[in-house]
């Protein structure tokens, strides 16, 4: 892995005034001024990938990532036509979109690429693009934003990001095309007329841009949900760009802050912000939300109805069984060798062994825990979430798929469980497990009579509380 | 010149999923079908109107979103590309299409007059919205009559659903007055589902209509609810209950299209024909019509 990063992030307005008439009104003017002078940096910064969140493409069906390597078309602004067209033809890094693609869907999101001629490019990412970026020579990405994301989806999709820059080891920009305040004025003004719609607005824009200008960016991340409140127009896509990208930063407060402008455009916030990651040394972190690094929230709804309605239902559930796929250790393919014994019927190992081995007529079973073939779900819920918090869980259910992926093993072998010798167990949590291992064994393999040992042991690389290692006399 | 009539004002929903499925040449994707129940819907509904003829169809589509204003389309024809944003997959469309410029500037003009903030769009390399073109093929493949399209004042947004529709009403009002002064027969659609909370997943086949249904049963019983009103002739009904439709039942009312439309329809008391009812991707959509034809008396 190479060590790719973030060299800057800009925050950037997204109304088309600043392409089409930055002569029209001296605020709009310095706008565009600001622009050309965030696009200097970037160039100075010898920056090879832009990525833009923009709030102007709403997206239903996850997030949608743009894969055509040159889009081109006339954008034409639905509010402000008259103002004219804006001709764009775009240089995408494709691979760079796919690769993000594929990272978003393992760390849980539902994403996609979308890549096809004609495409609409949104108002935002076509100013950004258009003035960042003005002779296309660095490659650039522009995601959506989903309606329905919330924050930890939102943070994850920047996980997922900074997964790539840092595999692909890319000198990264990361944009937001967004208004601070978004409320427009809602009937026709005259270019000398803009201002900011109201005076709560101006305060509140001038809060964020004080916390912005400090390197506060995870604290205005934190503040979304109340900026939302308080100064946003609830259009489809709520503030979430703070989210994205104080995670893009690494959720920070030490950050290095130059506001370049701020102006209205026909009432709306609209602000130039670099974002510096060198640190100041000053930033009094004030994390106070959790942080995700998968997502597990509302998806798959087309798989059952009640899923569809009730986030927490699911994430109950999930604490009956979850999959660990998409936290755990990398599964491998079991190996295959000499007297080797692998089966579907088990669930995946986690490294480079086989389920079990024949030796003459004895059977070496690896150590077996309680996940499921094919879904890697843990019957009794896992021992602890993503981010290593206790969660409660079942260890007799546990045990008994233990159990069960044991007989499959066996069986595969051509072995019955009567033929199980020996056995070793080992518990994470030797107090409060045994006693439901206990029974669950004298059930089952308890009858058949293998010696046993039970060990306690601090964790096991998947968050199960049970594995066993047994042995096999095949006989005759 | 007669006096204009307004020939029918129809509920026609817009998902692109209805083009889709019936693969029409203009669209690029190629589907197996589904959503049958609505599509036959559309079919039932055109040979409903198949008796009746007209000059022009006005239509207001909530994906023409524009937050300073109400906008007409003002030059006389727009061809292009039409790329859902959110199905790309799905509505790829070759559109071709004509305006009754005349009959928008006419609206517009009366609306002006009653203070609304309105304002012609004549820009060549505008993009019409998915909406329109959906639902403008939807309603007439053949793309024979002139269209007047309006754009959606987000008011909702701005300020809340009771401000939305009094400015809907009002624009409805001079909507209908306009019509009527044009001499022209014309028929009025709100391009608007109902329920609107969608799905977050698509199948791997989206026309795959076992997956197909209402996110919720609070959903459903909000869309009968508004089509048993349709059905009974308690347009009025709607209207109050609007806000809370709209809220509860997170609706594509919010756009204005469904006020805007039974107001220019003069708040019908007489009860629209149910042409077709389904589910796309979790949103409720009903195609209705109102037969002005058969309860209003043309005096021209």
């Amino acid at each position: 892995m190479t060590s790719g990063e973030v060299v800057a992030s800009f925050v950037v307005p997204v109304h088309p005034h600043t392409v089409l008439a930055p002569d029209q009104n001296p605020g709009w003017r310095r706008l565009r001024d600001a622009f050309n002078d965030a696009a200097q940096t970037i160039r100075d910064l010898d920056a090879d990938l832009l990525i833009i969140y923009s709030t102007t493409w709403p997206s239903i069906i996850g997030h949608q990532i743009q894969a055509d390597p040159n889009p081109e078309w006339v954008m034409v602004d639905h509010d402000f036509h008259d103002l004219g067209s804006i001709p764009y033809s775009f240089n995408i890094d494709a691979d760079f979109a796919h690769a993000w693609n594929e990272a978003n869907e393992q760390r849980g999101l539902q994403s996609r690429c979308v890549n096809y001629k004609g495409f609409p490019i949104d108002v935002g990412s076509v100013v950004a693009l258009t003035l960042l970026n003005p002779d296309n020579s660095i490659p650039a990405v522009i995601v959506s934003s989903n309606m329905y994301a919330n924050r930890s989806e939102t943070t994850v999709l920047a996980k997922s990001c900074l997964d790539v820059i840092k595999t692909q080891g890319r000198r990264a920009v990361a944009i937001t095309a967004m208004s601070l305040s978004n409320r427009m004025f809602t009937d026709f003004i005259k270019p000398e007329e803009d201002k900011i719609h109201s005076l709560k607005d101006d305060e509140w824009n001038r809060k964020i841009l004080e916390f912005l200008e400090q390197g506060r960016l995870e604290d205005v991340g934190q503040l979304s949900r109340t900026i939302h409140r308080q100064i946003r127009v609830q259009k489809v896509v709520a503030f979430k760009p703070m989210w994205w990208l104080s995670a893009m930063n690494g959720n920070r407060n030490d950050l290095t802050g130059r506001i370049l402008a701020y102006e209205a455009i026909h009432g709306a916030g609209g602000a130039v912000v670099h974002i510096d990651p060198t640190s100041t040394g000053i930033g009094d972190k004030e994390y106070d939300e959790d942080d995700v690094e998968y997502f597990h929230g509302e998806r798959g709804v087309l798989e059952g109805s009640d899923e569809a309605e009730i986030d927490q239902s699911r994430e109950a559930e999930r604490t009956d069984e979850t999959s660990v796929s998409e936290s755990g250790p990398a599964l491998w393919d079991p190996t295959e060798a000499e007297g080797s014994v692998n089966t579907d019927a088990a669930p995946k190992p986690v490294g480079a062994y086989p389920h079990a081995r024949k030796v003459g007529d004895m059977l070496f079973l690896s150590g077996v825990g309680p996940r499921q073939p094919g879904t890697n779900a843990i019957p009794g819920g896992p021992i602890h979430d993503e981010n290593g918090e206790p969660l409660d869980y079942d260890i007799k259910a546990q045990t008994h798929a233990v159990v069960n992926n044991v007989r499959r093993i066996v069986e595969e072998a051509g072995a019955t469980m009567d033929q199980v010798v020996d056995v070793t167990t080992f518990l994470v949590d030797m107090k409060r497990d045994f006693a439901g291992y206990n029974e669950v064994w004298a059930e089952t393999l308890g009858t058949v009579g293998p010696t046993r040992t039970t060990l306690a042991i601090d964790a096991l690389p998947t968050p199960i509380a049970v594995e066993m290692k047994v042995i096999v006399h095949m006989g005759e | 010149m007669g006096k204009g009539q307004i020939v029918a004002g129809c509920l026609a929903p817009h998902p692109p999923h209805l083009v889709y499925a019936e693969n029409p040449p203009q669209n690029e994707p190629v589907a197996e079908g589904g959503w049958e129940q609505l599509r036959w819907g559309y079919e039932r509904l055109r040979a409903s109107l198949s008796e009746h003829d007209y000059d022009a169809i006005v239509l207001l589509s909530p994906h023409w979103q524009t937050y300073v204003g109400t906008h007409f389309l003002g030059l006389p024809n727009f061809e292009g590309l039409s790329v859902d944003p959110i199905f790309p997959n799905l509505f790829r469309y070759h559109y071709d299409m004509n305006v009754d410029v005349e009959l928008a500037q006419a609206i517009h003009d009366e609306a002006a007059k009653a203070g609304l903030p309105v304002k012609m769009m004549e820009n060549p390399d505008f993009r019409v919205d998915y909406g329109t073109i959906t639902t403008g093929h939807l309603f007439n493949p053949d793309w024979d009559k002139p269209l007047v399209v309006i754009s959606s004042n987000r008011s909702t947004a701005y300020y809340s659903v009771e401000v939305m529709q009094e400015i809907m009403i009002e624009l409805g009002k001079v909507t209908r007055k306009a019509i009527e002064a044009s001499g022209k027969r014309v028929v009025v659609l709100a391009s608007n589902s109902l329920s609107h909370r969608h799905f977050t997943t698509e199948s791997e086949v989206p026309e795959d209509m076992s997956k197909e249904h209402i996110t919720s049963h609070a959903m459903h019983l909000w869309d009968m609810r508004m089509i048993e009103y349709m059905r009974t002739g308690q347009a009025q009904r709607i209207l109050d209950e609007m806000p809370e439709f709209t809220e509860q039942a997170i609706a594509e009312s919010d756009g204005g299209g469904l006020s805007w439309l039974l107001s220019t329809l003069d708040v019908p008391d007489y009860p629209g024909i149910l042409h077709g009812y389904g589910t796309i991707i979790g949103t409720g959509n009903a195609v209705v019509e109102w037969p002005c034809y058969a309860h209003e008396v043309n005096e021209g």
